[in-house]
């Protein structure tokens, strides 16, 4: 079993192996995609039941919820790579790190303005200073560092080492800001905010939000692949292998 | 559409219709361009490369 | 002695935590002959902390209201605007290229580097505190959590400051870019320490939040040190 694991990260490894491999996948990676996102869409919008209390408005959790929980997976998953990178100096995980920084930074962004759209008919008020969406906005905040930083080194190599460090010390501090927001919102909550439970959903609106979240998890997986394989054709251009490409295209 | 009597209905999402539309219509915008960025990146990689590659194999160079 | 701007690295039996107290002592030596560059970061605090009433009102009951968040908010960014120096020098004249390449641990080298950092700017900062709360009529409960909190909060901030200027300590435009990347983890600092002088001014006990500072202060002093070497090898040797 272990040996078969090493096999596979050492595959894994390689880039070209990667390309390869995921131009595969991909057809059937975008169809569930596709089919999860539309179904889960015209569900959601069209046939999940009314919200007793805030009417037809709950419709954007289908998009808020999803988001927001792929920003934060994907704060995760850039630092994974990012320490996969360092500790085993894999060019691969470097490039996926690279990749996940401005993906996870859109879908934080889609998070925030969604919520701040059904913020509006809810609390009426577009920003409120709740824990939630503070904590939104800081890791908002943790992954625009991570771009500029990538941004700023000429050195390839340099910028991703660099990132790396930064989202590692990041995922370590995510837990104590998102207590410490936690622990500031509880100080000045306000009494008439009160928050409609996730857990109390209705069956019927909670299962296409349900197919809304692995459409959203496959479509995350799609882009950072995508994004991916373009680093790869980048930094592998010089190679053979990728001459034989072009040849094809 | 089990929850809307009418098309009517279902675009102005009782009063909530803006809120709910405009929502929807920027996530699908930033997404849609999420998965267009590289796949536009990497066409123009692709033609990029192979023209560098052209002029390698016209002025006989073998790369730097 | 030691002369200005060396390090002894020469064949000599390395003694553990000796590359710690030579940058101690050397730290301390440059910036009590460079007594000038001590002097601006309490300067910014002071004239900044002095726009607020002019930029609101001088009215002493809002000004208590504020003085907690004012008072943290700019010895934040006091911390921040001088900590992109702590490697600065050191970098232009290569002696970071040296510590980096000796064989005495860099770890403890940057932890002695935060400790003067800490020294001779966030302990200032502290103690010019309670004159400004004074200014600001910050009531007198409020006193001691704030001196307590700023003590812990200003290492803290020293700490998390040198991640951020090792990272960036070799760009050109780095100042910018080091508080974009540095000021989201401030946050938790900012909260429990603005935080816990509201609260004692309330009248709640803060032994909590103070007791969460130091927590993550002695959380901090583990893996800053730790990260901010890291750093420092990547942007001597890429």
């Amino acid at each position: 079993m272990w040996t078969l694991f090493k096999q596979w990260f050492h595959k894994m490894g390689s880039p070209r192996w990667f390309y390869y491999a995921t131009g595969r996948w991909l057809p059937w990676l975008g169809l569930v995609t596709l089919v999860c996102l539309v179904t889960g869409l015209i569900w959601g919008l069209a046939f999940a039941p009314e919200d007793a209390k805030q009417g037809n408005s709950f419709r954007i959790i289908y998009i808020h919820v999803p988001a927001s929980m792929l920003a934060m997976a994907g704060y995760y998953v850039m630092a994974v790579a990012g320490a996969i990178g360092l500790i085993w100096k894999m060019k691969l995980a470097d490039m996926v790190m690279k990749s996940a920084a401005p993906i996870g930074a859109a879908l934080t962004a889609i998070g925030l303005f969604t919520g701040a759209i059904w913020g509006k008919p809810t609390w009426g008020a577009y920003w409120v200073w709740d824990a939630r969406i503070t904590s939104m906005l800081i890791l908002l905040f943790l992954y625009l560092g991570v771009m500029a930083l990538q941004y700023s080194y000429r050195s390839q190599d340099m910028a991703n080492k660099a990132s790396a460090i930064l989202a590692l010390v990041g995922t370590v501090n995510i837990p104590i800001i998102y207590k410490s927001v936690d622990w500031w919102f509880t100080l000045h909550q306000p009494a008439t905010i009160k928050f409609t439970e996730a857990s109390s959903m209705h069956p019927d609106m909670f299962r296409p939000l349900l197919l809304m979240i692995v459409g959203f998890y496959a479509f995350y997986t799609l882009v950072l692949i995508l994004n991916t394989r373009v680093e790869i054709i980048q930094r592998e251009r010089r190679t053979r292998w990728v001459g034989e490409l072009m040849g094809e295209a | 559409m089990q929850q809307f009597d009418s098309l009517q209905a279902f675009l102005s999402m009782g009063g909530h219709g803006p809120y709910v539309w405009s929502a929807y219509l920027v996530s699908l915008t930033v997404m849609a361009w999420l998965l267009l960025r590289p796949v536009i990146k990497r066409r123009q990689l692709l033609i990029a490369l192979k023209k560098q590659q052209q002029r390698e194999a016209m002025f006989g160079q073998t790369g730097h | 002695m030691l002369a200005e701007g060396s390090l002894q690295t020469e064949a000599m039996p390395v003694v553990e935590g000796s590359g710690f107290t030579a940058v101690l002592q050397r730290d301390l030596l440059l910036a009590f002959r460079h007594r000038g560059d001590i002097a601006s970061p309490l300067i910014f605090f002071v004239i900044a902390v002095t726009l607020v009433p002019l930029a609101l009102s001088p009215d002493p009951e809002k000004l208590a209201d504020l003085a907690p968040g004012i008072i943290w908010v700019m010895a934040l960014l006091a911390s921040l605007l001088s900590v992109e120096g702590l490697f600065q020098a050191d970098f232009n004249d290569g002696v970071l290229e040296q510590m980096v390449i000796s064989p005495q641990p860099l770890y403890l080298m940057v932890l002695a580097k935060v400790i003067v950092h800490w020294l001779v700017t966030g302990l200032p900062l502290t103690l010019t505190a309670p004159l400004l709360a004074m200014m600001l009529y910050l009531p007198a409960t409020g006193y001691a959590p704030l001196l307590t909190g700023l003590l812990l909060g200003t290492a803290t901030f020293s700490l998390i400051g040198a991640i951020g200027a090792a990272l960036t300590v070799a760009l050109r435009k780095g100042g910018l870019l080091l508080s974009l990347i540095v000021m989201p983890l401030y946050m938790p600092v900012l909260i429990f320490g603005a935080s816990s002088v509201q609260r004692a001014i309330e009248g709640i006990n803060v032994s909590g939040p103070l007791a969460l500072m130091g927590a993550i202060l002695a959380f901090a002093a583990v893996v800053s040190p730790l990260a901010s070497a890291g750093a420092l090898r990547i942007s001597m040797h890429g």
